[in-house]
């Protein structure tokens, strides 16, 4: 395995090499995302859902993971009536006609680190439509307040801004800490955490999470990203998985994706994307 | 207009008393109106003159009814009789053109006859039923709620009972004689205080002691063997059933399911009573001619592309949901907080949202979530303080739809401080869009709806205000006071024409109006502070107004008169009825919350 000898720790601008990293692990969860909404029929569960992610990633070599993958259906993608985080792992809900689903899974690919979320619908949704052509908005939102240099908390409120103007509820709010947003790293090799997971979430991957957030705290930074009082200064530079997520009546959209944050900017890694080749598509600007 | 009559000789040389006004000479479509019992074509006579300056209309004295002769024999007042004699009157009216049809109680148990039997095939352009089913229709609407025996069929099998007391009495023997003993001579008396019909010279005609006696030989002839061996009866004929909701006789709910039997049908419920063309000869003229001109080639009115079963009500509506002929709904305010949130709740099951805001992009944005949800939708601009332009969306709904079915005055600003440093632009300000914004709403749409007499809904968003002093929002609390008691005093006003209007009392719900509201006698800077700490306040309270609109929606479904929504306003609510004392001691604490994050 090649790539840089050294990890790299939070607070850095990533390496190019580092990019082409976080890009190939983003490709790929995408691609299994899209790989498994495509075999999704009348019937599947959540359950069955996440599995096939798991299989399909492990198949391309995939042993760690930031966390397991998430398959949430129906109003459930609105996270309707979650009062508890295990509400967020899957059901045996089955899939019908009409109804929206979110596909979510954070392979560790190389060491590099994915998060993303794959939202659709099996037949259509008009309602599912609205959201999804509206969340293009959010995703300029984002990286233009970032770049302004905004900090967390006014960022997280321009999005609220934009939701409550909208009409939607933030989801995102619903999160674990209410982020909208963490951090990611290249994962150090550690063999003793590798493939080991507590609670769907990767014990490695979650170790140097809270590790970042325990420093990062007293200096009103986070690698959790929200509207609290730790989320006064603007984004750390490094790779931000950011995933604004909508609800509206018994609908739930969201996309998540890698950004990057540098010293003097921001831009999402990539474009070609599942969902910003649909906004093309429909003529979305 | 002057008339013609002339007699036709009917079925069995039964000769028939036939008024004409108009002739077929210019192309005038035939308009027939057959009468019921214990009438004769006298009482059609206020809506043929209406009709008469645009069609050829065509009015008779059944058999055994005012000026035709009377067969003997009660079999001879079998419907298959009454038929031949209405083919006879439409083969001597208009021989080479089919006729409209109009029937009123026996005369649209009769045109039911017409219209699904072979007899008059190709001579029936269109059918309007002031509504009484055919007797093989209401044999199948009863069996059908035997088979299924709930608790909501049960009650519709009872008040239909209920209205045929009088059929089983026909039945009895000397049911002809006592309307020669002195019920004919009172019946003018009778219909007037009951049914609220004013005798005239003509009407009820001087030979009803022996129009009535004769014809309960038509209840005779036909009720037993129609109701124990009914036969499917379709018809393709299309149909216009105008149902009136107040009817002593006929049940509405007998006209549920009629699309079964004619499947090309339009339904209207008026609020009226069972002498409909006698009590609104102007609505019946007008529903008459809609529909004949709309099956001559003209385009369907407004009430009638709303009326029509089928296509509009199959958006997932289930045809026994009371929400069902609620279909045209304006918002005011409807870009965002409560307002949108009802709009959408409304447009979910699929009701045609007016969205109306004074922000053009917020309602282009609730039509447009409005149509995700698979609504027709349309966004206006209108401040509801001004007048013209509430009377140019008034106008523009009518317009566009006819008098709409749920009118939702919900568009309203804060304003808190005290009294003493609120000034007259303040006042005005918020006057005209809490109090003025709800009288124009209520007052225009509210004669739409009396107008059409199909019933309707204002529903008035007031707030918990309206019974909760306080010395941190009189200028609010005074408008919000007032919009309750309009409502109070408009929901007495309209009872009478079957509209409802309903006022809705919101708690502390989380919308953008705590920031938006304007606190007076303090500093931009504290105005800031405030907002920020009431927009807190609302979010920790965490009443949405997704709450409030389903509130709204049960209120029209249940016709709730005051709702509070929330327990704060709950509470309020009952304490100033428990206690007034109690809350004027609680008026005096300035309410506004002071901290800030």
């Amino acid at each position: 395995m090649t790539g840089p000898a050294a990890t790299r720790s939070a607070g850095e601008a990533p390496a190019t090499v580092d990019l082409d990293g976080f890009r190939a692990a983003q490709q790929l969860a995408f691609a299994c995302a899209e790989a498994v909404a495509a075999t999704l029929e009348p019937g599947v569960t959540e359950r069955q859902a996440a599995a096939a992610m798991r299989r399909w990633l492990r198949d391309q070599g995939v042993e760690e993971w930031f966390h397991l993958p998430f398959a949430w259906f129906g109003d459930r993608t609105a996270f309707r009536g979650f009062h508890s985080p295990h509400q967020f792992f899957p059901t045996g809900r089955p899939l019908a006609e009409g109804m929206p689903y979110i596909l979510d899974c954070a392979p560790v690919v190389n060491g590099y680190t994915a998060d993303i979320g794959f939202t659709g619908c099996l037949g259509d949704n008009a309602a599912l439509d609205l959201v999804l052509d509206d969340l293009l908005g959010y995703r300029d939102v984002i990286v233009t307040a970032v770049r302004s240099g905004a900090s967390q908390g006014d960022v997280y409120r321009a999005v609220d801004a934009l939701a409550a103007r909208q009409g939607y509820d933030v989801r995102h709010r619903a999160y674990p800490f209410r982020v909208i947003a963490h951090q990611v790293t290249r994962q150090p090799t550690d063999a003793s955490a590798r493939g080991r997971t507590v609670l769907g979430f990767g014990v490695a991957g979650t170790a140097t999470l809270m590790r970042t957030a325990a420093v990062g705290a007293r200096a009103g930074r986070s690698p959790l990203w929200n509207r609290g009082h730790f989320s006064t200064q603007p984004p750390q530079p490094g790779m931000w998985a950011v995933e604004p997520h909508l609800g509206w009546r018994g609908v739930g959209a969201k996309f998540e994706e890698l950004l990057v944050v540098t010293g003097d900017g921001a831009y999402w890694l990539d474009d070609d994307l599942p969902h910003v080749r649909r906004w093309k598509e429909r003529g979305i600007e | 207009m002057t008339n013609n009559e002339r007699m036709v000789t009917g079925d069995g040389d039964v000769e028939l008393a036939v008024t004409e006004w108009g002739s077929v000479g210019d192309g005038r479509p035939t308009i027939v109106v057959v009468h019921g019992y214990p009438d004769t074509s006298a009482m059609w006579h206020p809506v043929a003159e209406r009709l008469a300056p645009r069609y050829h209309v065509v009015a008779y004295d059944v058999r055994g009814a005012g000026a035709s002769t009377a067969p003997r024999a009660t079999s001879d007042y079998a419907l298959r009789h009454l038929v031949e004699d209405l083919a006879a009157v439409a083969d001597a009216t208009s021989p080479d053109r089919p006729i409209h049809l109009v029937g009123h109680d026996w005369g649209s148990i009769q045109g039911w006859e017409a219209v699904s039997t072979d007899r008059m095939a190709g001579r029936i352009a269109s059918y309007t039923s002031i509504f009484a089913p055919g007797l093989d229709h209401a044999a199948a609407w009863a069996a059908t709620r035997w088979r299924h025996p709930t608790p909501h069929h049960l009650r519709q099998l009872a008040g239909q009972q209920v209205r045929s007391w009088y059929v089983v009495a026909f039945h009895l023997p000397g049911a002809g004689a006592l309307w020669k003993t002195g019920l004919g001579r009172r019946w003018p008396q009778i219909q007037q205080k009951v049914e609220r019909v004013a005798p005239t010279d003509s009407y009820p005609a001087a030979t009803i002691g022996a129009d009535g006696a004769r014809g309960v030989a038509l209840y005779r002839a036909n009720f037993r063997a129609r109701l124990t061996h009914p036969h499917p009866r379709p018809t393709t004929v299309p149909v216009q059933a105008i149902v009136p909701t107040e009817d002593h006789f006929v049940s509405p709910a007998l006209s549920e399911g009629l699309e079964r039997w004619a499947p090309n049908l339009w339904r209207t419920e008026v609020v009226a009573g069972h002498w409909l063309p006698r009590t609104h000869p102007d609505l019946v003229a007008r529903y008459v001619s809609e529909f004949v001109d709309h099956v001559e080639g003209a385009p369907e009115s407004p009430r009638l592309q709303r009326s029509r079963v089928g296509v509009s009500d199959c958006r997932g509506v289930h045809a026994d949901n009371p929400t069902r002929l609620q279909r045209v709904v304006v918002v005011t305010g409807a870009g965002g907080g409560i307002g949108r949130a009802t709009a959408l709740a409304f447009a979910a099951p699929g009701a045609t949202i007016v969205a109306a805001d004074i922000d053009p992009v917020a309602a282009a944005r609730t039509a447009t979530m409005a149509t995700a949800l698979g609504a027709e939708s349309h966004a206006r601009t209108v401040d509801v303080a001004d007048a013209e332009a509430m009377e140019a969306l008034a106008k523009w709904v009518e317009h566009t739809f006819g008098a709409p079915d749920v009118v939702v005055n919900n568009a309203g600003i804060g304003l808190a401080g005290p009294l003493l440093d609120t000034t007259v632009d303040d006042w005005e300000r918020i006057l005209g869009v809490n109090l003025w914004g709800v009288i124009h709403g209520s007052r225009l749409f509210g004669r739409q709806m009396a107008e059409r007499r199909q019933g309707g809904h204002i529903v008035n968003v007031a707030s918990a205000a309206a019974f909760t002093p306080s010395r941190a929002y009189p200028a609010y609390a005074t408008t919000k006071s007032a919009v309750l008691m309009l409502t109070e005093c408009l929901r007495g006003e309209l009872a009478g024409v079957g509209i409802g209007v309903h006022a809705i009392c919101p708690g502390l719900v989380d919308t953008a109006i705590s920031t938006s509201t304007r606190h007076v006698g303090v500093s931009d800077d504290e105005q800031a502070r405030r907002r920020r700490a009431a927009a807190r306040l609302y979010r920790r309270r965490g009443l949405t107004a997704d709450e409030v609109a389903a509130a709204i929606l049960k209120a029209v479904a249940e016709g709730q008169a005051v709702v509070p929504v929330g327990i704060e306003a709950r509470f309020g609510r009952a304490l100033s009825r428990l206690s007034p004392a109690a809350n004027r001691r609680l008026a005096r604490i300035d309410l506004i919350p002071r901290f800030s994050s």
